[in-house]
């Protein structure tokens, strides 16, 4: 992962940064946009472009109004015409103004076109609850996108998955959304890696071997399946840990090895279960394997309700370790 | 008058293809030799072809689902364009996107949409990507007057205006939203005044006279061009068809119609160029007996040509990757 022996340690907001120094050092087609992305606007509300428009300038690090179908419809415009473009939507709730961009344009635009025209776009997104910043400023929305024919949809839990996958989508010639969950920005550093990693999309991590059972998930639930897989190996039940890391492509082969070998999973997001990725999941695990479960497949997400504010009603909100440790003596029965 | 004699007969070749084309689609509709939604941009064959006349190939279009006579316009071939209408492989788009969503990038039509207003965003990304490599391309964005009331138009104003994109806002106002008069959906006469509130240009123009619709067209490429930024163009002309195939326009006052139908402008186009002298009969004559032979090469084309392979219909939704089955 790394070339250098001391290597520095860097946030998740850092490692964003990084990526898009570098994509835009060595292309210059890559440009960003967005709400407040400029130095003078502050370098973006959690500081990702920071610095980057003092590099290079302001016609390459554009500050936009607050238009979000303006800002996705630049991006995809410019990107038809060959360029790559990097649209940052502030929240991941405001991509819903915009949805008409996105859904009806950039996810069909390549098929439609019969493939004479592709839309190169990334657009990053900040998302997930537990700043209390209520219910329109925390939903993790990945399913709708998901559900789109024509999106990548990509979600990294680390430092180092984020720039890798960041830098694979910028360089992909498809639409993708990366999902920036708010709470990892400025949470645990981790190993910065070498100029030029990339993560490919669609390849999910096995960040931990088992053999009991398969724990999946992405984002945020990694940190809330580390605790639940050590819990679980001192009592001698050894969890199987994979992170999704692309929702779309789903890379179920690795899900599917995983819970052959198990013969029980459980799927963990911090989006409400309901329609959620962990049905999606849940199913096609069934369609492959399911005279060789020993256990149904359990799934935890948020529960069917608005993201509350109050700090006691968005933590019991939040899916937690206890939620799925539950989950998985369910399995265990 | 800047217009010279060959731009006066090349748009007349234009709108006159335009013209004959729709009419043929619309008689195979009713005939069931095709089978499509099909929006008639008859009445609008002016403002599309003189518009045309001012640009360059490289320069980018985008237009909506009444796109014809712009698609056309800007010198899609017709084989590839009536064989999308057809759903066949052989069509600009392999018979993905039908006329509705036409794109042909080599001849600088770079979106169709069928979502209203939702085609101004994107030119203004075209347009971007001309300014941020200073290529020298404009883009000209079509769109009907209601799609003047929806937020993606003002959103889409307001970015031009502040980033001074080499993009023209081209309003085709034929007086009607589907089915609802202008003054039912939007509390000003103008469009076009709409612009000032984006510090651009704004302009009313007669869509229907090729000299004055050529004359503010080229202006606002002009400025464009040069980095002066975006204008919006109000072209005022009339829809001569219904919305779609079979809507008998019962939202439309008898009379209104009728006047309308009388000053059909291709018609009223024709007599001009004969009666200010530019073209005799027979010049005129010999050209739609050109555009008539084209149009008949290119329905023959796509009726025999081949429907697409459903085992194909997975394809070309990623570029890489995707889906794994």
């Amino acid at each position: 992962m790394t070339t250098t022996e001391e290597i520095s340690t860097v946030s998740y907001a850092e490692a964003l940064r990084l990526a898009l120094d570098e994509a835009m050092a060595a292309d210059d087609s890559v440009f960003v946009l967005g709400e407040d992305v400029g130095e003078a606007e502050g370098g973006g509300v959690f500081k990702v472009t920071s610095g980057l428009s003092e590099k290079y300038g302001k016609e390459r690090v554009r500050s936009t109004p607050i238009s979000e179908q303006a800002i996705v419809g630049a991006a995809i415009g410019a990107a038809i015409a060959g360029m790559r473009p990097v649209a940052e939507i502030m929240l991941m709730n405001f991509m819903t103004v915009a949805m008409d961009q996105i859904f009806n344009h950039a996810a069909k635009i390549r098929f439609t076109s019969g493939e004479q025209t592709t839309v190169p776009i990334t657009i990053r997104m900040s998302c997930g609850a537990g700043a209390q910043f209520g219910s329109q400023h925390s939903d993790m929305l990945e399913a709708w996108l998901a559900h789109s024919p024509g999106l990548k949809v990509v979600i990294a839990s680390t430092p180092a998955d984020a720039k890798g996958l960041l830098t694979s989508c910028i360089f992909d010639d498809d639409p993708c959304v990366f999902l920036e969950p708010i709470s990892l920005y400025y949470g645990a550093p981790g190993p910065a890696p070498a100029a030029g990693y990339t993560v490919a999309i669609g390849e999910a991590n096995v960040v931990r071997t088992g053999s009991d059972v398969t724990l999946i998930g992405y984002g945020t639930m990694l940190q809330q399946l580390d605790v639940v897989a050590r819990e679980l190996s001192d009592e001698g039940v050894e969890a199987e840990v994979i992170d999704l890391r692309s929702l779309s492509p789903l890379d179920d082969r690795t899900v599917l090895e995983s819970v052959a070998k198990t013969r029980r999973a459980v799927v963990a997001h911090e989006a409400v279960q309901d329609f959620g990725i962990g049905a999606e999941i849940a199913s096609r695990i069934y369609e492959e394997l399911f005279s060789e479960l020993a256990a149904p497949v359990r799934r935890v997400g948020a529960p069917f309700t608005p993201v509350p504010y109050a700090a006691g009603l968005e933590a019991a909100y939040l899916p937690s370790a206890t939620g799925i440790t539950a989950a998985v003596r369910q399995t265990l029965d | 008058m800047g217009t010279d004699r060959d731009t006066l007969l090349r748009i007349f070749e234009t709108a006159v293809t335009i013209q004959i084309i729709d009419d043929k689609v619309r008689s195979y509709i009713m005939s069931g030799a095709i089978q499509t939604a099909w929006h008639s941009p008859r009445g609008q064959e002016i403002v599309a072809s003189a518009t045309g006349a001012c640009l360059q190939p490289q320069d980018y279009v985008v237009t909506n689902y009444r796109g014809l006579h712009d698609q056309i316009a800007k010198g899609i071939p017709l084989r590839p364009l009536l064989a999308e209408s057809l759903g066949r492989v052989t069509g600009a788009n392999k018979g993905r996107g039908g006329p509705r969503h036409v794109v042909h990038p080599q001849c600088g039509l770079m979106l169709t949409t069928t979502i209203v207003g939702g085609g101004l965003p994107i030119a203004n990304g075209l347009a971007l990507a001309s300014k941020l490599r200073n290529d020298g391309r404009v883009t000209v964005c079509n769109f009907g007057e209601g799609a003047a009331n929806i937020g993606a138009f003002h959103e889409a104003l307001n970015l031009a205006g502040v980033w001074a994109l080499p993009v023209i806002f081209l309003c085709q106002n034929n007086g009607y939203a589907e089915s609802t008069r202008h003054e039912v959906a939007c509390a000003i006469e103008k469009v076009s005044e709409r612009a000032s509130s984006y510090g651009i240009p704004g302009t009313t123009v007669d869509g229907d006279d090729p000299v004055a619709m050529y004359e503010a067209a080229c202006t606002a490429v002009e400025r464009a061009r040069a980095g002066s930024g975006p204008t919006l163009i109000e072209a005022m002309t009339h829809r001569l068809q219904g919305h779609y195939v079979g809507d008998t326009m019962s939202y439309v006052p008898h009379q209104e119609l009728e006047a309308q139908l009388k000053a059909d402008p291709v018609p009223r186009f024709h007599s001009w160029l004969i009666d200010q002298g530019h073209a005799t009969e027979e010049v005129l004559k010999a050209i739609e007996e050109d555009v008539n032979a084209s149009i008949a090469d290119a329905f023959d084309y796509a009726f025999s040509s081949e429907h697409p392979d459903p085992a194909d219909l997975l394809c070309g939704v990623y570029a890489q990757g995707g889906r794994r089955t």
